[in-house]
């Protein structure tokens, strides 16, 4: 949702990043005020992944040009921790596996990492416990997967659903959703997206990156940008979406191509 | 050449008056004592030339000096009070090696033995003259040599026949004198379809420098069941060299969990011998760090048809700390339809941790399964950022990494309350080792 007296949370100016030496983001611009969901488009490889997991500050990606400022503050100055802690939620495409390790003893361990950071309360385990199980019931989630390690032998679409609660746990003032609709079916997704939906609010905001518009028309964009080669080429409303579904990307591209030849 | 016997402080004038212990003593013992102590003046220590201590280098050991204690250190229940474990029915307790009857309970159920040596000699001479010294090796094993050769009290369980012992037996080993030498030993004995928990526990009271050499002998006669576990936690400047043979009877099940986390220098032998259709799982985890070394060997040798055995061998290696695996599964001639599967996982925490694995299959067999592996790794970097993108500090990511591989072999001790306060130890020791 726009408000009026909204705040900026994201601003990110010419940002360019290598991976391996090899330029994926080239000069991007965007900005994200509080309240706001946007979700950013576009066709494989444009580069939407790795300006989420720059984002987050992922080792692997060398930021070579640009800047971002988070909530006023200079984002890559801020290890990967700090970043979270300061409010920054990267839900995973692909969230990682951990045997070993309870999901119940790793989100506790999170949530009062996160808690401590913002001078409020920690739970002890029985106390988390009570209050995680309430927060799952959002999303529809067993309590036996606070028993088991940590999205181990989760099904794709239950890693998911562990994403968003730990994003429900967390409370982000920006969450970044990389590709959580992807392998999800019609009824996980339409659970999913309503904690998102329940998640959102004026303070903060949520950034979408998605290949299909089907999960827009649950969680609805403020914005809807598309992204090639590396860069935002362009930004509408939630029926551009609907409009990339019917045509493809290609029309956007020679539009932006033309307008580029133009300057 | 060195000898055992330089690093013992007047050997013979220690050896001679135990020999002349109880009368009973003598005349079981005496013989077995005898061939240890003459096999010590002939056989050298061993040295990184040896092809099973290539790795493991004693020379720190044969350096110092080091005496038996003559006399008991007066420990009290309060002292010892944080090792306890409460779902142990009885327990032994051995301090610098000798028995210390005020901080023990002995079974006193009829039929199950749990006693020391000589008690246990007043019911079960036959038993213990069957087994003892009957299934370690003496010829080419210098510590078990030294270890029999000192033998003047044991640990000795007898589960009878067919009877379930409730509860764990554990053995409590405590050092507490600087440069002492103990030779704690342990015996036994499972019978005909009976079942135990043994618990064998080695601590130190103080970070002093002292030797340890154990040796335990288990028997499982037909159809009995052991759960055996080993934990290692001597003082970070300790010397433990254990030895320990278990002869597994037809259609037994034999379950060994091992942990080594204490001594600069610990070096583990274990060898099992599987009959018909015997079953074993031996598992172990070395969580060393600064510069420990942990050396564990085993040997599972499959000597009839339809044997199973399962091992999983865990390595995590902090500091500059040195971790050696040499895993020999023996499938011979008859052990067809073995089945059989060993696998060795080392995680490095630091550049300068080191291992060396060795998993090694001998099959004569032609009708069998076996599967082995080792590998060597650090840990997932993405596995850390997961965790620090989620608020978690690169150490507290590391730290619950490290702990959740170790605590694959933890989680397999089926005594709660050890189980629990092993994993806190593993926790602790893991924090802030990268």
């Amino acid at each position: 949702m726009i408000y009026q007296d909204s705040k900026t949370i994201l601003e990110v100016r010419g940002l360019s990043a290598t991976v391996n030496g090899i330029e994926i983001l080239k000069g991007l611009d965007f900005t994200v005020k509080s309240g706001e969901v946007h979700a950013i488009m576009g066709p494989n490889g444009s580069g939407k992944s790795t300006f989420a997991k720059v984002l987050a500050g992922h080792m692997a990606y060398e930021v070579t040009a640009g800047s971002v400022l988070f909530e006023g503050k200079n984002l890559f100055e801020l290890a990967p921790e700090e970043r979270a802690r300061a409010g920054m939620f990267l839900a995973f495409q692909y969230p990682i596996e951990i045997p070993g390790v309870a999901n119940s003893q790793f989100l506790r361990l999170t949530y009062n990492t996160v808690q401590a950071q913002r001078g409020k309360e920690e739970l002890d385990p029985l106390e988390f416990d009570d209050f995680v199980r309430e927060t799952m019931k959002i999303l529809e989630m067993s309590p036996d997967f606070l028993d088991r390690s940590v999205n181990e032998g989760f099904s794709g679409g239950e890693k998911k659903r562990n994403e968003i609660l730990q994003m429900a746990l967390l409370e982000p003032r920006l969450a970044i959703l990389d590709e959580t609709d992807s392998g999800l079916d019609i009824d996980a997704l339409r659970i999913v997206s309503e904690g998102v939906n329940q998640l959102a609010n004026k303070d903060n905001a949520i950034v979408l990156v998605t290949h299909y518009q089907r999960l827009l028309n649950y969680i609805v964009p403020d914005f809807v940008h598309v992204m090639d080669g590396g860069r935002i080429i362009k930004t509408g409303d939630k029926a551009l979406a609907v409009e990339l579904e019917t045509h493809g990307y290609d029309w956007v591209s020679a539009e932006y191509n033309a307008r580029m030849a133009a300057l | 050449m060195n000898s055992v016997t330089s690093i013992l402080r007047s050997p013979a004038g220690y050896l001679e008056p135990l020999m002349t212990g109880s009368p009973q003593l003598r005349s079981s013992l005496y013989k077995l004592r005898a061939e240890a102590a003459s096999l010590l003046n002939v056989l050298p220590l061993p040295t990184p030339r040896d092809e099973e201590w290539r790795f493991t280098n004693i020379s720190a050991l044969t350096k110092l000096s080091f005496s038996p204690a003559l006399n008991a250190n007066p420990l009290k229940g309060d002292d010892i009070a944080q090792f306890y474990i409460k779902e142990a029915t009885t327990r032994l307790v051995f301090v610098d090696g000798i028995y210390a009857p005020q901080l023990s309970s002995p079974s006193s159920n009829s039929g199950v033995v749990v006693s020391n040596l000589p008690m246990a000699l007043a019911t079960h001479t036959a038993t213990i003259e069957e087994h003892l010294g009957r299934h370690i090796a003496l010829p080419d094993n210098v510590f078990a040599a030294l270890n029999t050769a000192f033998m003047h009290d044991a640990a000795v369980i007898v589960a009878p026949r067919n009877m379930v012992v409730e509860g764990s037996v554990h053995l409590l080993f405590i050092a507490t004198q600087k440069e002492s030498v103990s030779a704690p030993r342990c015996l036994l004995v499972a019978e005909s379809g009976s079942s135990v928990t043994l618990i064998e526990d080695y601590v130190s009271l103080q970070d002093a420098t002292h030797l340890v050499n154990p040796v335990t002998e288990v028997a499982l006669a037909d159809h009995a069941h052991v759960n055996h576990i080993r934990v290692q936690r001597d003082s970070q400047h300790a010397f433990h060299i254990a030895n320990c043979a278990v002869s597994v009877g037809q259609s037994s099940n034999y379950q060994s969990v091992s942990i080594a986390m204490g001594a600069q220098i610990s070096r583990y032998n274990l060898n099992v011998l599987m009959a018909e259709g015997a079953q074993c799982a031996v598992d172990g985890l070395a969580l060393i760090a600064d510069s420990q070394l942990a050396d564990t060997h085993t040997c599972i040798d499959h000597t009839k048809a339809q044997g199973v055995s399962r091992q999983l061998h865990k390595c995590v290696i902090g500091g500059n700390a040195h971790a050696v695996f040499n895993g020999k599964i023996m499938v011979r001639q008859g052990a067809q339809r073995t089945d059989s599967a060993q696998s060795n996982r080392n995680l490095l925490l630091t550049d300068k941790a080191h291992v060396d694995t060795k998993p090694q299959l001998e099959i004569v067999a032609d009708d069998v399964k076996c599967a082995h592996g080792a590998t060597i790794g650090q840990l997932d970097s993405e596995e850390v950022f997961y965790l620090k993108s989620r608020g978690l500090s690169d150490s507290v990511a590391c730290n619950l990494l490290t702990y959740a591989f170790a605590a694959e072999v933890i989680d397999r001790i089926p005594v709660a309350s050890l189980k629990h306060q092993l994993q806190q130890s593993a926790f602790e020791q893991t924090r802030g080792q990268r």
